[in-house]
């Protein structure tokens, strides 16, 4: 997190990175950059994204830590280093969050020589985007319950079903796919596959609408997609474990694979406070109201908190429980960022019933969109409700539900 | 006075919600409200002009059914009725999401009741007759406190002259006439002013709510005569202090509406949905929640009955049970939004789901006449 605990080689990665990202950060474009994967993405926002992606990686910045003969740096620990001064210095965020976060750890650890060799180089360059295909509508928070089928067909399976929320399948090359090859057991029923998204026969990517208005997710149904066996990862019944790897990832109990950039918690908490000093309250702002002073307050001592808590948790020896930390921390910050938008929107006061489009409202209705978007993010890659079951039973030892 | 009993709720009372409910759940149902609002998201917020669809043929019967003449004084050709029916309409109107001048039109009726001038008891004629008219009293600063207005008023010959812009006038696109408040040489009046009057220009606001109309009124040397004028001098700002209860009892009361529906959509849902083999609403996670949006909404509905009946009864007593109510009511509408959504997981998260347009109108709710933190500091300086 800062450089007081870096090796000679990391110190001097890190003031690469620096220097580099200062000099090779892109001017901001006239159309307005999304701030997560799970906002709207044009054609113009992909291209400037991907763009960027690769020069990211040409530059080493993006997949430092894998191995050079799967396109990676060969190095160690240099990933979280990179990534940390991307988010640090607000540069835009990599476009294939998926890919780097779940899709190529998953396919290190399980994934065939052959597999690693093909995807992981254009996939930390950003030249293939990933999404992934594990929740149905009748399977989200019960993953295991997933009823895509995949049925063997010689050489081949054949993929019928429906996954639906799908970040990112509209640009998408690949997906990571949880498929039923058998019914008999609901865990050990499961298999692993790679699944060729864009342009492949059987495969129809439908675009849905957020609670925002905007575009950002889909469905993707396969009606007889058909996908050669040597795109299976892992052994035949053997999904579940590989999906707990990727959901290990995704949860946040492993470092990133080089995903940063994007606002840091920090530069959203300096431009809440800035819109308290210049909204209108009371007849002086709202940051002379000691109300919202206070509540102002709260969320600085959070943010610090939460940095307090990732910096602790690189110390071995204050360190109760190895999942305790990691596990917790998509928990906390998307609630934080939830709770910090909701402040703003009480900053706002009346200002907050303007949206996208009004030229009055303050910071072009970038609060009232972060409100509703963090609910994405309290959703997605596990609900609260489940994160906190998760850490309730695994870290504290509490019973199972199930 | 003391409060009567049963919050003054009796047969009238009952008659009315019961009807406003089954009428609202005939015509102004779910289906209807996605037609009308929510039918293509991209018309929705990225046109040219923001739209502001309504059902006319709706309003007016309403009008037939009294509604408009509702809270009107007998005198005025209104029905008269207690506030706790008025709230009562207001909390249906807010569990259908009702798109409507409605309860803007309740809005006016309360701040012009409490004029005594032949232009209130004219204007209050008008709405009683189906004539949808829209408060417009809010600065460009987003001021709650009901005297800052930045409409300035200049006495003329045979009235005044309104110059300035009210801001977050609600429902502006569907009323007739404004009831607008502006400043003069002697402090805060009310004057009625016709949306198509020379001189008046309405921009509407893109709003988050999809069941609102929001507009800037430019008023730029409009002409009021005499028999306009509801209340001269400083008598305006004293009428509308005196309507503030009322103005915040139902907007509470739509509040409460919305979060009952919220609770009850959210509960069916929570015992349709299955995810590992069982209800959503077994686990703890899931049941505690929602009960916790129970024991909101019954908190805040039971304040703003309260209120509505200090309103009829205790008149001294309105103003700190309807900041109660009120700030009650945001709190409540806070906790049901965030967690109808959540609850209903990443089929809350998209535009098909009913919940966000219940979401969205809460929001806007919370700010209307101030929100809660607002209320609970005035509240501390009438302690
Ligand atoms: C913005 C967004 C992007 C997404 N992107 C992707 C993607 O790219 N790929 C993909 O595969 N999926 C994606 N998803 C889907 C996401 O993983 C699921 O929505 C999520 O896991 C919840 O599942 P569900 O929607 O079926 O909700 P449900 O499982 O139906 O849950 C509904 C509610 O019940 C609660 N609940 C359920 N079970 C329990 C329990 N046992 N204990 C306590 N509470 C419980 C939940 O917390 C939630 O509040 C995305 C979702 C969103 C919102």
């Amino acid at each position: 997190m800062d450089g007081r605990r870096d090796t000679p080689e990391q110190a001097e990665f890190r003031e690469y990175c620096r220097r580099w990202l200062r000099e090779n950060r892109p001017p901001a474009p006239a159309f307005r950059l999304p701030e997560h994967a799970i906002e709207v993405m044009t054609e113009e926002q992909r291209t400037y994204l991907c763009a960027w992606q690769k020069k990211c990686y040409d530059a080493g910045l993006v997949g430092a830590d894998y191995p050079k003969a799967y396109g990676g740096g060969g190095h160690q620990g240099f990933q979280r280093i990179a990534s940390w001064e991307m988010s640090a210095l607000g540069v835009p965020y990599m476009i294939n969050v998926i890919g780097l976060g779940m899709a190529a750890p998953t396919i290190l650890h399980h994934g065939t020589e052959e597999q690693k060799r093909r995807y992981l180089p254009p996939l930390l360059s950003g030249e293939e985007i990933w999404c992934q295909g594990f929740s149905e509508p009748g399977a989200g928070s019960d993953l295991a319950g997933v009823q895509t089928s995949a049925v063997r067909d010689g050489d081949n399976w054949i993929i019928n079903g429906h996954k639906v929320w799908t970040s990112l399948a509209h640009f998408a090359s690949w997906m990571i796919l949880l498929a039923r090859h058998s019914s008999a057991d609901k865990y050990n029923g499961l298999t692993y596959f790679i699944t060729p998204i864009a342009g492949a026969p059987g495969v129809t990517v439908r675009p849905l609408i957020k609670i925002t208005g905007q575009t950002g997710f889909n469905e993707v149904l396969f009606e007889d997609a058909v996908i050669p066996d040597r795109l299976r990862v892992d052994e035949v019944g053997k999904g579940w474990q590989v999906a707990m790897t990727t959901l290990l990832h995704e949860r946040g109990a492993a470092e990133n694979a080089g995903s940063g950039g994007g606002q840091s918690v920090e530069d959203r908490l300096a431009a809440l406070i800035a819109l308290a000093k210049r909204m209108p309250r009371n007849g002086g702002t709202a940051w002379d109201d000691p109300v919202i002073r206070d509540r102002l307050m709260q969320i600085v001592v959070r943010v610090e908190g939460f940095r307090q808590v990732f910096r602790r948790a690189r110390v071995g020896a204050l360190t109760d429980h190895p999942m305790r930390i990691p596990l917790s921390s998509k928990l906390l910050i998307s609630e934080l960022n939830q709770d910090m938008a909701a402040l703003a929107l009480d900053i706002e006061g009346a200002f907050a019933s303007l949206y996208l489009g009004d030229e009055r409202a303050p910071d072009g209705a970038e609060w009232p969109l972060a409100y509703l978007n963090s609910y994405g993010i309290t959703i997605a890659a596990g609900t609260s409700e489940i994160q906190r079951n998760i850490l309730g039973e695994r870290v504290l030892g509490l019973a199972k539900t199930k | 006075m003391t409060q009567p009993r049963n919050f003054g709720f009796g047969e009238d009372e009952t008659i009315l919600r019961d009807s406003a409910r089954k009428f609202l759940a005939d015509h102004a149902g779910v289906e209807a409200l996605r037609r009308l609002v929510a039918r293509d998201h991209t018309v929705a917020y990225e046109s040219a002009v923001p739209p502001a669809p309504w059902d006319e043929t709706l309003w007016q019967q309403m009008v037939e059914l009294g509604w408009s003449a509702l809270a009107a004084p007998e005198r005025a050709g209104g029905l008269g009725m207690k506030m706790v029916a008025v709230a009562a309409l207001a909390e249906e109107a807010g569990r259908a999401a009702l798109v409507s001048p409605l309860v803007t039109a309740l809005f006016a009726t309360c701040a012009l009741r409490e004029c005594d001038t032949p232009a209130a008891t004219a204007a209050l004629r008008r709405i009683a007759g189906g004539e949808a008219m829209a408060l417009a009293m809010t600065n460009d600063r987003g001021s709650w406190a009901v005297e800052d207005s930045d409409v300035a008023a200049a006495p003329s010959a045979d009235g005044a002259e309104l110059t300035g812009t009210a801001c977050f006038v609600q429902d502006a696109r569907k009323a007739r006439a404004f009831v607008v408040a502006a400043r003069g040489p002697a402090g805060l009046g009310l004057y009625v002013v016709d949306a198509d009057a020379p001189g008046v220009t309405v921009l509407p606001d893109r709003v988050i709510d999809l069941t609102r109309d929001q507009a800037r009124v430019r008023l730029a040397g409009v002409r009021v005569g005499a028999d306009r004028i509801a209340a001269a001098g400083d008598a305006g700002a004293a009428a509308l202090r005196r309507a503030t209860p009322a103005l915040l009892t139902i907007v509470a009361a739509d509040m409460c509406g919305a979060g009952e529906w919220q609770l009850q959509t959210t509960t069916a849902y929570a015992q349709v949905r299955k995810q590992f083999d069982r209800p959503l609403g077994f686990f703890q996670a899931v049941k505690h929640p929602l009960v916790n949006m129970m024991l909101a909404v019954d908190q805040a509905r039971s304040l703003v009955y309260n209120a509505a009946c200090a309103i009829d009864s205790e008149p001294d007593q309105a103003e700190r049970f309807a900041r109660m109510a009120k700030a009650s009511a945001g709190d409540m509408a806070a906790l049901c939004s965030g967690r109808s959504v959540q609850l209903h997981g990443g089929i809350g998260f998209t535009w098909e789901c009913d919940v966000h347009l219940w979401f969205k109108r809460q929001q806007h709710n919370q700010l209307l006449f101030g929100d809660a933190a607002y209320q609970r500091a005035r509240l501390a300086a009438l302690e």
